[in-house]
């Protein structure tokens, strides 16, 4: 203690020092610069490394991610696949046409090489020209897409400053025919619509970029469910259709009611995809996917199979339909009044709203909707094509809505979307998403979804072949083929309000009914009475009569023969007569 | 070349500069020009001037740049010293003039027109205020009456005010840099280093909360989905087309879309015509540069030689790795020239002038003997002893 004692004055001295001057919080430790500045060495050394090993990644990762980024110039006319039937007919394909480009800095005089330019191919602009080759740009395209014979032409001047580029030009060999199902290409080869777009989507664009896609050899065609016989077949009675009842557009689709395959689908009036510039809006419209109608009658099909399903009505029950019904200020009606007590198949087979919407109303609100729901009208469909709508449901739901959507108004849907369902009625009760593409019928097994129960689609079979027998659909009728099907008129919204003078009318159809193979719906838009129709516009004497004579006409071709048994079967009646 | 014993000022200069350093330097100069050559004529041509009016003008500057930097080479290390401290006040004067007169492009005051071409003063502020700061810093230790700390404090707050009103954050940034890299290097005691650290840290977030440009830059840095990122996706775009091996010397399409690509982006330009091998080479020679600046540094024997030596390399290191990480999208986007690569008169004018400044320091003299550092190191001994 004393030892240290004597020290203490020193050390405090030294302690001051050492705080005050060789410590202070201000001094600077000018003998730890080096090391510092090695310090700084070390930070950059690090940085730069940094840097080079982030080159390194980068030149590791080049060769992969470079298809990611081409750009979109590159991609001009890449190759795509040609586009077949179920039969292996093509549909599309590429063919090979020579574009004419200009270097306007190796162009030495422009109005000589416009003047020899004109005189080679009259149909270039000159003034166009012109302007396109003084730009200060490195390259101008003077024409897309010329004959082969021009270009001979035009190599054989042997001006300087003109080349030509191959370019993938699109060719639809049957024009119109499938139009709305294949789509279209733009200018640069690039699936823009329909079947080409979803080409695109399917990783055909990722090819482009890879440039593996240069050459339409080499890619595995597309091939489609769409038979192109039933195609034209189809388009055809629908031409003649549209034309005799003068409508304003007609539309329908054939489906397997087994796979889901649409085996030809029309919509009318359509395009030629070979001549892209001539395409009116109204023209590419495909109402069966992207428009969304109230399908009238047609309905009622599914409301009584509804009713049937749930359990609370059976075939033998009866509903009375000697008054209208009124809720509200709205008052419902049936247009083939019958103002008695009618049972189930009787509302079906005479249409009767105020059956339908009776027993909608059995049924409940609840139910209805949860039914419309499991047969997937709440939402859009989405099918390989990308034109689609969303389905236009009631605001708010009540009483009158579910009354009112029992008979196709106050609901619309897309016409694909309620084929779909309408297969499900007369297939066993199975709901299976529509295809463009080969789908067997196992494969389609396991996507689908039970929606109503066999027996109830036995039942709905009989009632919609009655409905051809006894009811609105008579003139569906084929000799030895059990077509059977549901007649819809809805009156279209004009202005807010129903009017009773434009109408669309529909046929929601199937064959055989014994042993159900396909479905069908047609609609026309805005029919009007021809000379045998005695004035009526309904379903019954235009959608009706149309469709049989489809039917009539694709029936061999999808391999649906006249049974001898089921000719024997009708002609018994006719027989007895005699 | 010359004699060894020829007693000529270029004969002394030439035996006593870092002919390596002096090499890479101008070697860097030569690949400046034909980057150059790669990149600009596309940016001219959008501009509609002649194709090489970019190319012409590089080569243009680079001539007095090189004229700058062999001349001030010669200079001694007073002399420097006064050189630096004379364009540091006419720089300062020049940016206050800037705020005041000097026309807006692209939405900040930085040029000053003196007819044939704009002069940028902060580029010539940069070396000449690391050498001032470090003179003052040096001046700490032999003068302990002298508040020179505080002097080099308030420089830098004037330079740094000066420069935040342009607006221009990134030449802030390096100044701020080149004081702290030297106050450090002077003997920074660790309780400052924290200080210092809290301080830089507080100045970036506040940059970030005060001024909108740097957010949305430093925004799309961290989340380049939400953001608009064009300039640095087609940096990055160019680097992948050109892989290893580049697309060749003129093969380049990037540049014709990427607005600074004769600038701020030539690096990643270059890269897709040189390939990346030539870019690491680029990349390697500018560390080369750096490290053997600051090994000189380290080796010189007056305080203020060391720590300006030091400021200037710290200075040239800092704009080649933030230019070169912002081309590599590893630092968000921010206007940088790339030293003597990137185009730009007074940029280039500037770099020659802190790099002459660099060799003359480093020149050796007499007084830098061995014998001398030998006497020196033992003196030192002695007093830590």
């Amino acid at each position: 203690m004393s030892m240290t004692g004597t020290y203490t004055g020193a050390g405090v001295v030294d302690w001051l020092t050492t705080f005050f001057y060789r410590n202070a919080p201000w001094r600077l430790r000018g003998e730890q610069t080096p090391a510092r500045i090695v310090l700084m060495m070390a930070a950059f050394l690090f940085g730069f490394c940094a840097l080079g090993g982030r080159l390194v990644m980068l030149g590791l990762i080049a060769p992969e991610t470079y298809a990611r980024h081409v750009g979109a110039a590159e991609q001009i006319s890449q190759a795509r696949p040609e586009i077949l039937d179920r039969n292996g007919i093509v549909l599309a394909r590429d063919i090979s046409t020579p574009s004419m480009y200009g270097e306007p800095n190796n162009i030495l005089d422009i109005d000589e090489t416009v003047e020899r330019l004109t005189a080679a191919v009259p149909e270039l602009n000159a003034a166009d020209l012109r302007s396109r080759l003084s730009s200060d740009r490195r390259f101008v395209w003077l024409k897309r897409e010329m004959t082969p014979a021009q270009q001979a032409e035009i190599h054989r001047l042997g001006i300087p400053g003109i080349g030509f580029v191959e370019e993938n030009r699109r060719f639809y060999p049957s024009g119109r025919t499938a139009a709305h199902v294949l789509g279209l290409v733009n200018i640069d080869n690039q699936g823009i619509a329909g079947m080409e777009r979803y080409i695109d989507t399917q990783g055909l664009a990722a090819l482009h970029q890879a440039g593996f896609a240069r050459d339409a050899r080499t890619l595995e065609p597309i091939r489609l469910s769409i038979d192109l016989r039933v195609q034209h077949a189809l388009r055809d009675e629908l031409i003649q259709a549209m034309d005799h009842f003068k409508a304003k557009a007609a539309a329908a689709v054939i489906l397997d009611a087994n796979s889901g395959e649409v085996m030809a689908m029309v919509s009318l009036p359509d395009f030629d995809p070979n001549h892209l510039e001539t395409a009116s809006g109204e023209e590419t419209i495909n109402r069966m996917t992207a428009g969304v109608y109230e399908l009238g009658s047609a309905f009622k099909a599914f409301t009584v199979a509804m009713a049937l399903d749930s359990g609370e009505v059976k075939l033998t029950d009866s509903f009375d339909a000697r008054q209208p019904l009124r809720i509200a200020s709205f008052t419902i009606d049936d247009y083939h009044a019958t103002r008695r007590i009618l049972t189930v198949p009787e509302i079906f087979v005479h249409s009767s709203n105020i059956g339908t919407a009776k027993m909608a109303l059995k049924v409940g609100i609840d139910g209805h909707q949860e039914f419309l729901k499991r047969l997937g009208f709440f939402k859009a469909m989405h099918t390989e094509l990308p034109e689609t709508a969303e389905p236009l449901l009631p605001a708010r739901w009540g009483e009158l809505s579910s009354m009112t959507i029992s008979f196709g108004h106050g609901m619309s849907v897309q016409p694909l979307q309620a084929a779909a369902a309408g297969a499900a009625l007369i297939n066993g009760g199975r709901l299976i998403e529509p295809t463009f593409l080969p789908r067997s019928a196992d494969d389609a097994e396991k996507e689908a979804r039970q929606v109503i129960k066999p027996q109830t689609s036995d039942e709905m079979r009989d009632l919609m072949r009655l409905n051809v027998e006894d009811g609105t659909a008579g003139k569906a009728d084929v000799p030895g083929i059990l077509v059977g099907g549901k007649t819809g008129t809805a009156e279209k919204v004009v202005n807010g309000r129903y009017s009773n003078s434009k109408l669309l009318t529909t046929f929601l159809a199937g064959f055989p009914m014994d042993k159900p193979r396909y479905a069908m719906l047609l609609m026309l838009d805005e029919p009007e009475p021809a000379e045998e129709t005695h004035g009526y516009r309904t379903s019954g004497w235009n959608a009706v009569p149309t469709a049989g004579k489809i039917i009539a006409r694709v029936a061999p071709m999808l391999g649906v023969t006249p049974g001898p048994g089921l000719a024997l079967v009708r002609s018994e009646p006719d027989s007895a007569a005699f | 070349m010359f004699d060894r014993t020829a007693q000529g000022p270029i004969a002394r200069w030439w035996w006593t500069v870092d002919r390596t350093l002096l090499a890479a330097l101008m070697i860097l100069m030569l690949g400046g020009l034909i980057l150059s050559l790669a990149a600009s004529p596309a940016v001219a041509e959008r501009l509609e001037l002649d194709p090489f009016h970019f190319v012409k003008r590089h080569a243009l500057f680079l001539a007095p740049t090189l004229g700058v930097m062999l001349m001030t080479s010669m200079l001694e290390p007073r002399q420097i010293r006064r050189v630096a401290g004379v364009v540091l006040l006419i720089g300062i004067a020049f940016l206050m003039l800037t705020l005041g007169f000097g026309p807006e492009v692209k939405g900040s005051r930085r040029w000053l027109d003196l007819g044939p071409f704009a002069l940028q003063p902060s580029e010539f502020v940069k070396p000449a205020f690391a050498v001032t700061c470090a003179w003052l810093f040096a001046e700490g230790f032999e003068k302990p009456d002298m508040p020179s700390l505080p002097v080099a404090f308030g420089l830098l707050v004037l330079i740094a005010s000066l420069l935040v009103l342009q607006p221009d954050f990134g030449q802030t940034l390096l100044v701020v840099i080149i004081w702290c890299a030297l106050f450090f290097a002077a003997g920074m005691p660790a309780i400052w280093i924290g200080v210092f650290g809290a301080l830089g840290g507080a100045g970036l977030l506040s940059a970030y909360a005060l001024l909108p440009h740097v957010r949305s830059r430093f925004d799309r840095f961290l989340n380049p989905e939400s953001h608009d990122t064009y300039q640095v996706d087609m940096a990055m775009e160019a680097i992948l087309r050109g892989g290893w091996f580049g697309r060749g010397p003129g093969e380049g399409t990037i540049k014709r879309v990427l607005p600074d690509s004769h600038t701020d982006f030539i690096f990643a330009v270059g890269a897709e015509e040189f390939g990346i091998i030539i870019s690491l080479a680029l990349v390697a020679l500018l560390g080369f540069i750096i490290i053997r600046g600051l090994i000189s540094g380290i080796r010189m024997k007056s305080r203020f030689e060391r720590l300006a030596v030091t400021g200037l390399m710290v200075l040239f290191g800092m704009q080649a790795f933030i230019n070169i990480g912002v081309n590599l999208s590893l630092l968000p986007a921010k206007g940088m020239t790339l030293p003597f690569i990137s185009y730009g008169g007074s940029s280039m004018l500037a770099m020659g002038f802190g790099m002459g400044m660099v060799l003359g320091l480093t020149r050796k003299r007499p007084s830098a003997d061995p014998l001398a550092r030998r006497q020196t190191s033992s003196a030192m001994k002695e007093r830590t002893a």
